[in-house]
């Protein structure tokens, strides 16, 4: 399977990542390098087995619907690039 | 007093031959001696003084605690309260941690202290440590060689005694490879037998914390603190946890040992091969019966492997969106673009190259044809553990294709870099515990692991074979030179 810039960019748009020209023509290699290993899995027939989406088959487990954290607001916005009463801020999204 | 393993080092601080502090001055002074190895992200000295200070108060009226005083050092990707925890990323290379890992719980409640946050591959991804933001770290055996990853960082600094264990993760190998290609032992335990809280997220259906030490008995002992069932982790499997060190002492009269013929065909060299055949020798004089076995799905499990950890990888780290915390880029025309520009420059190329292939993977139209084949071949990758362990009680191959590689010689081939863990990843996408320890050197005098796969919740057999082995050989006594 051969990717083209075209799809690689279109990638990256959705991952929310931006590629430079020089960058993009070295993802193209090995995005398609990568696509050519995952292809080896066609060698194998799974019609009819049912995925696996983890190694415990067991369902969540679920608990009771009570507050069980502390209020930690303030040390967790600390860390934050930019905070103002209690929020986050980001650029501005709606005129 | 650095040669000591931690089992000696117990009984040398319990009978008074040296305190915490004479001891963790000792590792840090090394730490410091030994920086070219680039091991080490943060080295907490002052810190770690302080908690050894503290030890050795506690020690002279309260009964000691399991690591009481023991200093040890911890991967990156664990959060440990006002320290950075950087997962090896420039992302996160300012994020102080407001919480500790469950993990890290565990040992400070265990009474260990903290030497620093050992480098690694940027969030894990990577099988040589060269793809941290921090640099790669050398191998001690050969400074021109990688130690493998992602768990280099602690796997050189256990190797060159600059920490008597560390603590690893393990995706696809992250434990054991560098274990092996650093001559120590590594242990990456059973799927959910370790807590994943606070351990920075990479592929959550694979991802697992384990013990990375000198020998078998001191991965017993960091595995009895570090496992257990935890409220806080949804994968935490709420199961009781033995003493591991309780049945280090059984006979491997009878043991059945497996060897999957997938593990000895092409691409294994051959001094590697040679090694594996001398344990095999040496098990059987110990007792063990030796059983022919196949996994034949485990080698497409690379393959499985690609699509599923940068599916999980693109999904986790959609996260680092430099709002909330960790980098933010410093300039940028609306949302969208700081999102773009703050990711941009955040991560590094490895990381890129996993998140497009998991975006792409899970995009639509293309999740049947990646995501849904990858997770039925995972069932059959499974399915054949589970058939093997029906005529043996353990597996038993190499850790690794190769001793290790040369700094430089995979970074331009991703796809050559990936196939390093092709004997790492079926226990990863089965869940089952894995293990490397020490099985001599190379021609080129770089160390060879020998692996062992156990069945579900089976560490402590494991444990058991490898610590016999330990006593039957001096592999893991060897150092390297200059250390």
């Amino acid at each position: 399977m051969a990717l083209d810039p075209t799809d690689v960019g279109k990638i990256a748009e959705l991952a929310r990542l931006e590629i430079s020209e020089p960058e993009l023509t070295s993802y193209v290699h090995s995005l398609t390098q990568i696509l050519d290993l995952v292809g080896q899995m066609n060698a194998v027939d799974t019609a009819g087995i049912s995925p696996m989406a983890h190694p415990s088959d067991s369902p969540l487990r679920l608990r009771q619907d009570i507050v069980t954290e502390q209020d930690r607001r303030q040390s967790f916005q600390e860390i934050a690039p930019a905070t103002e009463s209690g929020l986050y801020l980001v650029p501005k999204v709606i005129e | 007093m650095h040669r000591k393993t931690i089992v000696e080092l117990q009984a040398a601080l319990e009978a008074g031959q040296i305190s915490s502090v004479e001891l963790t001055q000792a590792f840090l002074d090394r730490i410091d001696h030994h920086q070219d190895l680039n091991a080490f992200i943060t080295i907490t000295a002052e810190a770690a003084l302080e908690q050894a200070r503290a030890s050795d108060d506690r020690r002279d009226h309260e009964a000691p605690r399991p690591l009481e005083g023991i200093p040890i050092a911890h991967k990156d990707i664990f959060c440990t309260q006002g320290l950075i925890t950087s997962c090896g990323s420039r992302m996160l290379a300012n994020f102080v941690s407001p919480y500790d890992a469950t993990v890290i719980q565990h040992f400070k409640a265990a009474g260990a202290i903290i030497l620093g946050k050992t480098n690694m591959d940027e969030f894990a991804m990577g099988s040589s440590n060269e793809t941290s933001f921090y640099g790669p770290v050398k191998n001690p055996w050969a400074n021109q060689a990688v130690p493998g990853g992602s768990s280099g960082g602690s796997a050189a600094a256990v190797a060159a005694q600059l920490a008597p264990a560390a603590t690893g993760t393990d995706t696809g190998g992250s434990i054991r490879q560098p274990a092996a290609l650093c001559g120590i032992t590594g242990l990456k335990p059973t799927y959910g037998r370790v807590s994943r809280y606070g351990m920075v997220a990479f592929a959550s259906s694979l991802d697992q914390a384990g013990p990375m030490t000198h020998t078998a008995a001191d991965a017993a002992l960091l595995l009895n603190i570090m496992a257990g069932f935890d409220p806080k982790d949804s994968t935490s499997v709420d199961k009781p946890v033995p003493d591991y060190t309780a049945t280090l002492n059984d006979g491997l009269k009878g043991l059945r040992v497996g060897l999957p013929k997938e593990y000895f065909g092409d691409g294994l060299a051959a001094d590697v091969a040679q090694a594996i055949d001398a344990s095999v020798e040496t098990l059987k004089k110990l007792g063990a019966n030796i059983v022919d076995i196949s996994l034949p799905n485990s080698t497409l499990a690379v393959p499985c492997y690609y699509v599923l950890a940068p599916a999980e990888a693109s999904s986790n780290l959609s996260r680092f969106d430099g709002v909330r915390y960790g980098y933010r880029a410093a300039d940028y025309d609306d949302l969208n673009d700081m999102y773009r520009k703050t990711r941009s420059q955040g991560f590094g190329e490895e990381v890129k190259r996993r998140i497009m292939i998991g975006a792409y993977t899970l995009s639509a139209g293309y999740y049947d044809a990646y995501y849904l084949k990858a997770q039925q071949l995972r069932r059959l990758i499974a399915d054949d553990f589970h058939t093997a362990f029906g005529q043996c009680d353990v597996i038993l191959g190499p850790t690794t294709p190769t001793t290790a590689f040369d700094l430089g010689a995979k970074t331009d081939d991703p796809v050559s870099m990936y196939l390093n863990d092709i004997y790492t990843i079926p226990a990863n996408l089965a869940g089952l515990p894995g293990m490397s320890i020490p099985a001599g050197l190379g021609e080129d005098g770089r160390p060879i692991g020998l692996q062992l796969i156990g069945n579900a919740f089976e560490e402590a057999r494991l444990l058991n074979v490898a610590h016999q082995y330990q006593q039957a050989t001096d592999h893991h006594k060897q150092t390297p030179e200059g250390y």
